[in-house]
């Protein structure tokens, strides 16, 4: 067996393959269009350990369509910049429920990927939605016992299908990060 | 329905810690939290199907509308495989890195090196049915940056590769064969394993080589192999 090869930074440069329209999923040309569902948008701050906004992240999405499929009608792969202030935005449907391990079903969720500079490995965590009834019995939210931790993966509605996950990299409000 | 089979977790010491002390901007970027270890579900076992329908294929950066860029031209080539040796097919390359002088194509460097109207330095390839990739460039020159006194980064070229599974997702960096700044490079050696760090240094090839055109350097590229057992201890 040959190990995986190393991963290594993204560093700050990696906007030479920024593509600035990826981060809307309903993009025309990207397949999706007329794809049923709920329009949404997921946007984000993220920030270091001593709150300052990471200007440099590349950050990526993963998720099922509305019927909870991956890659069957709808092409859930998304990519942002963070911009000056931290913050990410794409433009999306809201995925449905997808099956777990087992009889488990999981809750709607996006599947976050945080690259950048000074992360040698790329971070992973979560987008769920607030007041989804899945919630309450999704096998890995439930892996987190403390509520003000499990709250750092569940997106907050902002009215008119605009949803909002900080991200917190590092102490206070620390963002649950996921060993995938 | 059946699990999908887990993708297999690291080696101990074959990757880099998201705390590398010496890495400077690694101090308040990585979680104190410890990450939480979930067992992998579809989420983690499928991945976007990239085809060069909708991500065009560039395997040229030698160049811009038929003008040289400066530089020595390389061919840079290798074979992507998972920890079994099995091909990945389809994977989507995508590679970024700093022009002959050492400067990226990116407002954001200010490095004082010139920049080259004939160099952009980004590239996208797909593996073929053996695993295989390849594209041409030039090679790039090291550059200052500010983790220490006096630190140059290596040379390198930057790697995102996309296989069949998000939990494959990496990005990485090659390295070139006899660069003295390897000794030296904080980011290089947050690798523990001394086998896992020489495995991000190309090597010269003269089977890649082309007579009177340029030189080969090959890069070959470990993703994560699947468990044996669809049953993944957690």
């Amino acid at each position: 067996m040959i190990p995986a090869t190393a991963s290594q930074t993204a560093g700050p440069y990696w906007h030479m393959i920024d593509f600035p329209e990826w981060a809307d999923l309903l993009r025309p040309g990207s397949g999706n269009e007329g794809v049923p569902g709920e329009r949404v948008t997921l946007t984000g701050r993220i920030t270091d350990g001593d709150g300052a906004p990471v200007t440099d992240a590349l950050v990526e999405i993963w998720q099922a369509g509305p019927d909870g499929e991956y890659e069957k009608g709808f092409s859930g792969f998304g990519r942002c910049a963070s911009n000056a202030e931290g913050e990410f935005r794409f433009v999306t449907l809201k995925p449905g429920p997808v099956p777990g391990r087992g009889n488990a079903m999981q809750a709607p969720h996006i599947e976050i990927a945080i690259f950048a500079r000074g992360l040698m490995t790329h971070l992973v965590t979560r987008a769920y939605f607030e007041g989804e009834v899945l919630n309450a019995t999704d096998p890995v939210l439930n892996m987190v016992e403390d509520p003000a931790r499990r709250a750092t993966l569940v997106a907050t509605p902002q009215g008119d299908g605009a949803w909002r996950l900080d991200i917190r990299l590092q102490g206070e409000g620390e963002t649950v990060f996921l060993d995938v | 329905m059946t699990d999908p089979t887990a993708y297999r977790r690291p080696l101990p010491g074959t990757q880099p810690p998201l705390d590398a002390p010496a890495y400077g901007s690694t101090h308040k970027r990585h979680p104190k939290q410890p990450l939480l270890r979930i067992p992998h579900t579809l989420t983690e076992t499928s991945a976007p199907r990239m085809s060069p329908d909708r991500y065009p294929v560039q395997a040229d950066m030698s160049q811009v509308n038929g003008k040289g860029a400066l530089g020595e031209r390389i061919i840079v080539a290798g074979r992507i495989t998972d920890e079994d040796g099995r091909p990945q097919r389809g994977v989507m390359v995508e590679v970024w890195q700093a022009n002959a002088s050492g400067r990226y194509h990116h407002p954001r460097d200010q490095h004082d090196a010139p920049l080259d109207p004939n160099f952009e330095g980004r590239a996208r390839i797909f593996t073929d049915e053996d695993g295989r990739y390849s594209f041409l460039s030039i090679k790039p020159g090291a550059y200052p940056w500010r983790n220490h006194w006096n630190a140059w980064r290596p040379i390198h070229i930057h790697f995102g590769l996309h296989g069949a599974g998000f939990a494959q997702r990496m990005i990485t960096q090659m390295y070139f064969p006899g660069d003295p700044l390897l000794e030296l490079d904080p980011i290089f050696h947050a690798t523990p394993d001394k086998a896992a760090r020489e495995r991000l240094v190309s090597k010269f090839d003269l089977q890649i080589t082309k007579p009177e055109w340029a030189l080969g350097y090959r890069f070959d590229i470990v993703l994560r192999g699947r468990e044996a057992t669809p049953f993944e201890k957690a």
